[in-house]
C-alpha cells in the first residue's frame, strides 16, 4: 500500500507530513531506551528482511497481488519504537531509490504504515497475547491475529487521509468497500507471513523478541 | 556480530530481494488495483523520481531483467541494512551516553 503522488492534496500530505515527522522523532526517543547489545542487530536485520519481502508480491485474486507491509511483524520482533523507525526507513528509501511511493505522499505512506499499523497492530497483539494461555504459540497466534487487523487498519489510515484532502470525490463508502474487498485478503498473507518470521525468531533467539519478554516480566511480577 | 540468527536473516534477505523477487507477481498491487477500480488511479502522478536510475526496482541500462531486477534487489538490501544498522547502533550508543 505505497500511495503515489497525487491521490491526497498537497496541504493535506504536508500536514500527515509533519504528524510522521512527530510520530518518528518520539519513537527515537523510545527507541534508543529499548535498543542495546543483542536487540541493535536485529533491528537491523528487521528493516532489512522487510524491505526484502516487500519485493514480493503474491497474488491475492484474480489480477490482483499484495505484500507484506511488516508493521506488526517488526512491533512483535524489536518493539513498536524501532518498528515505528524500521518501517520510516524502508518506506522513505522505496520512495527515493525506487520511485516506489510518492514523494509528497511520504508522509502519508510513514502515518499509515509505520505509525497506524505499527501502534494498532502492536495493541491488537497486547490485547490477544492477554487473552491467550502464557506460552510461545500464544506470541505467534496474537502476531498472526494482529498482522491480520494491521492491514484494514492502514487502510483506515488513507480512508481519513482520503476523507480530509483527496483529489478526487468518490463516496468514502465506495472508496472503503473497494479497498476493504482487497485488503482483507492482503490481511490473511500478511498474517502468514508474519506467522513464519516471528516463529522462526522464536525459534532460534527467544530471548530476542521484544513481544515475549514483556510476557516473562508480567509472571514475574504476578509471581512476586 | 556473533549472533548467526542475524547473519542467516541477511542472507535470506538478500536472496529473496537479488533472486526470488524475480517470481513475484506482476499483478497490479492490490491498492493500485482497488483505486483503479473505484475510479481514482487516474489522479496519481508520476514521482519526481520515476526516471531515477533505480525506478520501478530495476537498474537502468541492464537489459536482462532477471539481472536487473536482482541487482536493484541487492542495492535495495544492502542501502536498508546500511541505514537501519547505522541508525539502530547508534541510538544504542546514544542511550549508553545518558546516565
Amino acid at each position: 500500500m505505497h500511495i503515489p503522488d497525487g491521490f491526497i492534496d498537497i496541504p493535506t500530505s504536508a500536514a500527515f507530513a509533519a504528524i510522521a515527522a512527530v510520530g518518528v522523532g518520539a519513537s527515537l526517543k523510545g527507541a534508543a531506551k529499548s535498543l542495546d547489545e543483542k536487540t541493535a542487530p536485529l533491528a537491523g536485520l528487521t528493516a532489512t528482511f522487510i524491505f526484502a519481502v516487500q519485493m514480493i508480491n503474491f497474488p491475492v485474486a484474480a489480477g490482483t497481488s499484495g505484500h507484506l507491509f511488516g508493521s506488526v511483524l517488526a512491533a512483535v520482533l524489536v518493539g513498536p519504537y524501532v518498528a515505528t523507525l524500521a518501517l520510516s526507513v524502508v518506506l522513505l528509501l522505496q520512495a527515493l531509490l525506487f520511485a516506489d511511493g510518492g514523494l509528497t505522499a511520504a508522509g502519508l505512506n510513514v502515518f499509515n504504515l509505520a505509525l497506524v499499523g505499527v501502534w494498532v497492530g502492536y495493541g491488537v497483539f497486547l490485547l490477544v497475547k492477554k487473552i491467550l494461555p502464557k506460552n510461545k504459540s500464544s506470541i505467534t497466534t496474537a502476531a498472526a491475529i494482529a498482522g491480520f487487523i494491521s492491514v484494514p487498519a492502514a487502510v483506515m489510515g488513507f480512508l481519513l487521509q482520503y476523507a480530509i484532502g483527496a483529489n478526487s470525490t468518490f463516496s468514502l463508502t465506495a472508496v472503503f468497500t473497494g479497498m476493504m474487498s482487497t485488503h482483507v485478503l492482503i490481511g490473511i498473507g500478511e498474517a502468514v507471513i508474519t506467522t513464519f518470521a516471528v516463529t522462526a525468531v522464536m525459534a532460534s533467539r527467544p530471548d530476542l523478541v521484544y513481544g515475549y519478554r514483556g510476557t516473562k516480566q508480567q509472571l514475574e511480577i504476578r509471581k512476586a | 556480530m556473533k549472533n548467526p540468527l542475524i547473519l542467516v536473516g541477511l542472507a535470506v534477505s538478500l536472496v529473496i530481494a537479488g533472486g526470488i523477487s524475480y517470481y513475484a507477481s506482476s499483478q497490479p498491487d492490490g491498492f493500485e488495483k482497488s483505486a483503479g477500480e473505484i475510479g481514482f488511479l487516474d489522479t496519481a502522478e508520476d514521482s519526481p523520481l520515476a526516471g531515477s536510475p533505480l525506478a520501478e526496482y530495476g537498474v537502468a541500462g541492464v537489459e536482462n531483467d532477471r539481472l536487473s531486477g536482482g541487482l536493484a534487489g541487492v542495492i535495495g538490501v544492502a542501502s536498508t541494512a546500511a541505514i537501519s544498522f547505522g541508525i539502530f547502533y547508534g541510538l544504542r550508543r546514544f542511550n549508553k551516553s545518558k546516565p
